[in-house]
């Protein structure tokens, strides 16, 4: 699949569960705190388009507002990891082998020997199960990410001799940092964003799965399949969609950072010339 | 290489003092007084006093930390507040169905990718490329656990080949514990295979276009030649690391899937013990795990070495 | 031996060669000149049938009656390292990094079956033996990275003529390494074509190389050959005018006459620079590695000054500690009288009086920034002047392009006229030295020579000092008023140029001079 067709088919993938998401704050077909047992397991069709679950909630309403917590949490996770993980890449690259740089990486490696469900247990163990955590957790998790990526991307830009030259006319380190190197590793970092996002999208999944994510009666797509579970021999579908919600998602996400990857990247785009 | 070894190992001891460190401090200290978080809201203060007093918590928080840190070594991971029973007991029992069930995975999930991803590679742009690559960019998007929800949907209810969960033990004979491991390992196994058989292909992808894959095709070595005697134990390298990343993948993801298939488990474990604030297992099974993760990171590195000749000076 | 008949290649109907026919003999070193892009390195793969995915080759390839391009690949793979052997251009990438250089040169014979794998590593040893790198220091068992350069290219050598091939084709084998590396690789090559009576491709940019290696001479441009005979005849004939200019620039000297004045403009005096060493052992701090040693020099203002010296002199080092980007361990540089100081200290009244130009005219600019805000980057050092567009435009026309050039992207240049923006970067503060770091290096002969030309105008209208960084002695030669040679860190000679080079003392000097090739034009 060429890179333009990529970026097209995941940015539209994506962009309908933003939408999705999006339409959720003013608008859904069903309000989905209210329980109605009378239309409970209702099959898809007629006033609810997806069916409902076992409390008759509509399910294409929790979808929407699955959506919106899962991108919410994502989002935000993948700003923490880039709002400290590159500045600390940068900081590290700039001082290259000196005790920041050893300070900066010796931590990252700390953090990664935590897993983000490892982090997010801690979490929950001592400040009690909800949204947040998964928050916490995954943007955590995720500064080690941006700083290596940063940092390796730097190291071998300030080798390049426009960054020598830049230091010749009297430019700092700092300055040089976001004059000349931030935007030539830009496209890097919006291609680990997406990334990131993908990732961030299924480790919400997984956590409020397992209970330690949105709590009830916050919609969400891993506990709508923790409370299918039980189900799955009789109402396979309430299992079903919820998981394809999720595969739809990171696959429009996954697609369109290949997308960004081949269209951004000034290796690539040389030989396309 | 005898010195390289030696500094991993240094940096190794170093790593877990951290982390113990963190842990320590995020379950013991941060928290203010553990004995009433565990007791919850309605607890006496005779009671809280009284526990208080069991988990030693009167004294200084590094003579704590000392102590815990000392017990560990020894293998005395304390007393589990709501089974009554040393928490190196129930740990051991779990880990005979979890640590079984991520090297199942693990070598499910190598035994399938580095082929599939070398076979991608060599047909770079043909349609076995093109498929693999479209398999793989979907099984990244899936998350093990509702893939695991899948293949009970499917080879348990419907085909009846497996059953739905549970763990029948090890005296019941390897067999029948190898078959009850079976679905939740290649649940996990394949997602990580996906991501595994991409980075192969990239990997050897990239180690094809180096100047010394081209001298060897000068020597007169076909193109498979020079994939199997050069290219693939410098696309190893890369894999590697990945492998030893993936590894955490694995843990968090077995914990999960261990709630999937109702496995007695570390991951059923921990959310119990979470449940039940119990934060002495809290602590102890985060801290395994953590030196799980950190002795992966040392043998990959050793890994290195044993493939790379430029590391072993250092 | 063997003969190439109307040789072409495209790729997606693109014409890359056309119509190339040349012929080898037994013993004889043919030299295919051109500069780069002109198709030399494709004439090579295409006869090793190594052509990158897509190329389609037509014509004839004859070796001993057999037509090269009507074979099978797995045919063909039986000719490779049997029959025609390669080597390329960059000896650090070309060995296998994981492998022992003993199983790689060993692997030539157990590919093609020829030899048991004990048997082939008693001839890799032979092989070994013969390029110069003997049992004793290199056992079988080394690794490519625990060599150098040239010692890397010596197994690439062993490699290709592992099973005596008739034909072995050299891609620019030299143009990585030192002068005197070069030189000692060159005689290798020599050798072994007398002895094994093979026939030699040889393929360079350099016409001082191949005037005193080749029997024959052909000339590449744009896909074709131009011209080709004996080197003596090419050479002194030059028919052909692309020959012509070649040769002339190949020799250009710029013949500005220019007396420099005897005020001192920058002052080195007893600089030292020490790098730590990485510590092998846990308490033991090794001694750090000295890699400028007590380095005393003055440039005069309007003179120009060459440094030469091979890779790992040190030369690098002390350029960067001239331009205030390293600090030194001792001794001091003072630049019209002021010190110079690392980093940030440094003030930018003293920077602004020096400016630098690099040798890689790919990797001097942020790809993201117009020329006109790439040249004006140095007015960081004295503040936007209000007439900073207007100068901009003027820089650019004094290195010889147009005003509006400055809306342009770097992409769009070529390599020469990118070191002219290099050059008008480097002038936008009025500065009085340049320091220019290889900046001919990577150039063509004929566009370096345009450079050079430019070098020595801008220095007789601006009265510039130049500090001339170069492993290359005829650019030096062509340019500079005084040389210093630097060998491991020191200055080992210094004095007029055209007497160290008539007239060398120091025995390092005499030795890179002995070792440079040299292009004897007959008039």
């Amino acid at each position: 699949m060429s890179g333009r067709v990529q970026l097209i088919l995941g940015g539209a993938l994506s962009a309908v569960f933003l939408l999705a998401a999006a339409l959720s704050l003013v608008w859904v077909p069903h309000d989905v705190a209210a329980l109605n047992i009378a239309d409970r397991l209702r099959p898809p069709g007629g006033a609810y388009l997806l069916g409902t679950d076992q409390f008759g909630r509509d399910m294409l309403s929790m979808l929407m507002v699955g959506a919106r917590s899962s991108i919410a949490v994502a989002l935000v996770a993948v700003g923490i990891g880039m709002g400290v993980g590159v500045p600390l890449g940068l900081l590290a690259a700039a001082n290259r082998s000196g005790w920041l740089d050893e300070v900066v990486m010796r931590m990252n490696d700390l953090i990664f020997a935590f897993p983000a469900l490892v982090i997010a247990i801690l979490i929950t163990a001592v400040l009690g199960p909800s949204a947040l955590n998964a928050i916490l957790a995954i943007g955590i998790f995720n500064i080690p990410v941006f700083a290596r990526v940063t940092r390796g991307a730097a190291l071998s830009l300030w080798t390049l001799d426009y960054i020598l030259a830049a230091r010749v006319a009297g430019k700092g380190r700092a300055r040089i940092s976001v004059e000349h190197i931030l935007p030539n590793i830009a496209s890097l970092l919006i291609v680990q964003g997406s990334i990131q996002f993908s990732l961030g999208i299924l480790a919400e999944a997984g956590l409020s799965y397992v209970g330690l994510g949105a709590q009830p009666p916050t919609p969400s797509w891993g506990r709508m399949l923790a409370e299918a579970q039980t189900m799955i021999y009789t109402h396979p579908l309430l299992a079903v969609l919820p998981g394809l919600a999720i595969v739809l998602m990171v696959l429009g996400l996954n697609l369109m950072g290949d997308g960004l990857r081949d269209a951004l990247d000034p290796r690539l785009r040389r030989v396309a010339r | 290489m005898l010195r390289f070894a030696l500094s991993r190992l240094l940096s190794l001891g170093l790593s877990l003092l951290a982390a113990s460190v963190v842990i320590f401090a995020a379950i013991e200290v941060i928290p203010g007084d553990p004995a009433a978080y565990m007791l919850g809201m309605n607890a006496t203060p005779e009671a809280v006093a009284a526990l208080r007093d069991e988990l030693g918590l009167g004294g200084a928080a590094l003579t704590r930390y000392l102590d815990w840190v000392s017990g560990m070594l020894r293998g005395d991971f304390g007393l589990s507040y709501t089974y009554r029973v040393p928490v190196a007991d129930l740990v051991a029992q779990r880990l005979w169905v979890s640590v079984p069930l991520a090297g199942y995975a693990l070598a499910l999930s190598t035994l399938i990718a580095l082929p599939v991803g070398l076979w991608a590679a060599a047909r770079r742009g043909g349609p076995v490329d093109i498929g693999v690559m479209g398999a793989t960019q979907l099984g990244i998007a899936v998350p093990n656990f509702w893939f695991a929800m899948l293949l009970v949907l499917v080879f348990a209810v419907k085909l009846r080949w497996f059953s739905a969960g549970g763990f029948p033990g090890w005296e019941a004979g390897v067999w029948p514990g190898f078959k009850a491991l079976t679905l939740p390992a290649v649940a996990l196994a394949l997602p990580q295979a996906a991501i595994l058989a991409r980075v192969m292909r990239s990997a050897l992808i990239e180690t094809l276009g180096q100047d010394y894959i081209r001298s060897a095709r000068a020597k007169g070595l076909s193109r498979g030649q020079a994939i199997r005697r050069h290219a693939l134990r410098n696309a190893l390298i890369p894999v590697l690391t990945i492998l030893g990343l993936q590894f955490s993948f694995l843990l968090a993801g077995a914990i999960i899937i261990e709630n999937v298939f109702f496995l007695p488990g570390l991951g059923r474990l921990i959310f119990q013990a979470i449940t039940q604030r119990d934060l002495i297992v809290v602590e102890s099974v985060v801290m395994l795990l953590v030196f799980a993760v950190i002795l992966v990171t040392f043998l990959v590195d050793l890994a290195y070495a044993a493939v790379d000749p430029r590391l072993r000076r250092r | 031996m063997i003969a190439v008949q109307g040789l072409s290649v495209a790729i997606g109907g693109t014409p890359l060669l056309r119509g190339v026919s040349f012929g080898i003999d037994r013993g004889q070193i043919l030299g295919l000149v051109g500069e780069s892009g002109s198709g030399k390195s494709m004439t090579a793969l295409a006869i090793m049938g190594l052509l990158p995915p897509g190329a389609h080759a037509a014509g004839r390839v004859v070796l001993d009656g057999t037509d090269l391009l009507g074979l099978s690949e797995p045919q063909m793979c039986d000719m490779r390292g049997r029959q025609i052997g390669m080597i390329f251009q960059e000896p650090m990438t070309a060995l296998n990094p994981v492998q022992s250089i003993g199983d790689q040169v060993a692997e030539t014979l157990v590919i093609h079956r020829a030899a048991t794998r004990s048997e082939a590593l008693r001839a890799a040893r032979r092989r070994l033996d013969r390029v110069g790198l003997p049992e004793g220091r290199f056992p079988l068992g080394r690794f490519p990275h625990e060599l150098s350069g040239g010692q890397r290219q010596r197994v690439c050598i062993a490699m290709a003529i592992a099973l005596r091939p008739q034909l072995l084709i050299a891609d620019e084998p030299t143009t990585a390494l030192d002068v005197t590396t070069q030189a000692r690789i060159l005689d290798l090559l020599k050798g072994l074509v007398e002895e094994e009576r093979m026939g030699l491709l040889l393929i360079t940019h350099d016409l001082a190389v191949v005037a005193g290696m080749a029997d024959r001479l052909a000339v590449m441009r744009a896909g074709e050959i131009v011209e080709q005979g004996p080197v003596a005849d090419v050479l002194r004939e030059r028919r052909h005018p692309y020959t012509r200019a070649l040769v002339e620039a190949s020799a250009h000297h710029p013949g500005a006459d220019l007396r420099p004045t005897d005020r001192p403009l920058l002052q080195v005096a007893g600089a030292v620079r020490d790098y730590p060493q990485p510590r092998l052992r846990l308490f033991a701090r090794p001694a750090p590695f000295r890699a400028v040693d007590e380095v005393s020099f003055e440039v005069r203002r309007g003179e120009s000054v060459g440094l030469v010296g091979e890779s790992g002199c040190g030369k690098s080092t002390l350029t960067r500690a001239i331009l205030g980007l390293e600090p030194l361990q001792g001794g001091e540089i003072r630049l019209d009288g002021q010190a110079v100081s690392a980093g940030q200290r440094m003030q930018a009244s003293l920077r602004r009086k020096m400016n630098v130009v690099f040798q890689d005219p790919y990797g001097s600019f942020n790809p993201r920034h117009r020329v006109a805000r790439l040249i004006a980057e140095p007015f960081h050092l004295t503040g936007r002047p209000v007439d900073a567009d207007a100068r901009v435009a003027e820089a650019l026309v004094s290195v010889g392009l147009t005003p509006e050039d400055r809306h342009k992207f770097i992409h769009e240049f070529s390599g020469g006229q990118r070191q002219r923006i290099a050059i008008a970067r480097a002038l936008i503060t009025r500065p009085e030295l340049i320091v220019l770091d290889e900046a001919v290096s990577a150039l063509d002969v004929r566009v370096r020579a345009q450079i050079l030309d430019l070098l020595a105008d801008l220095r007789a209208r601006l009265g510039l000092s130049y500090l001339f960084i170069s492993h290359d002695l005829h650019v030096v030669r062509a340019i500079t008023d005084r040389v210093l040679v630097m060998q491991a860190g020191r200055i080992v000679e210094q004095g007029p140029t055209e007497k160290v080079l008539r007239a060398p003392e120091h025995p390092y000097t005499k030795e890179l001079l002995a070792a440079a090739p040299v292009l004897e034009v007959p008039p």
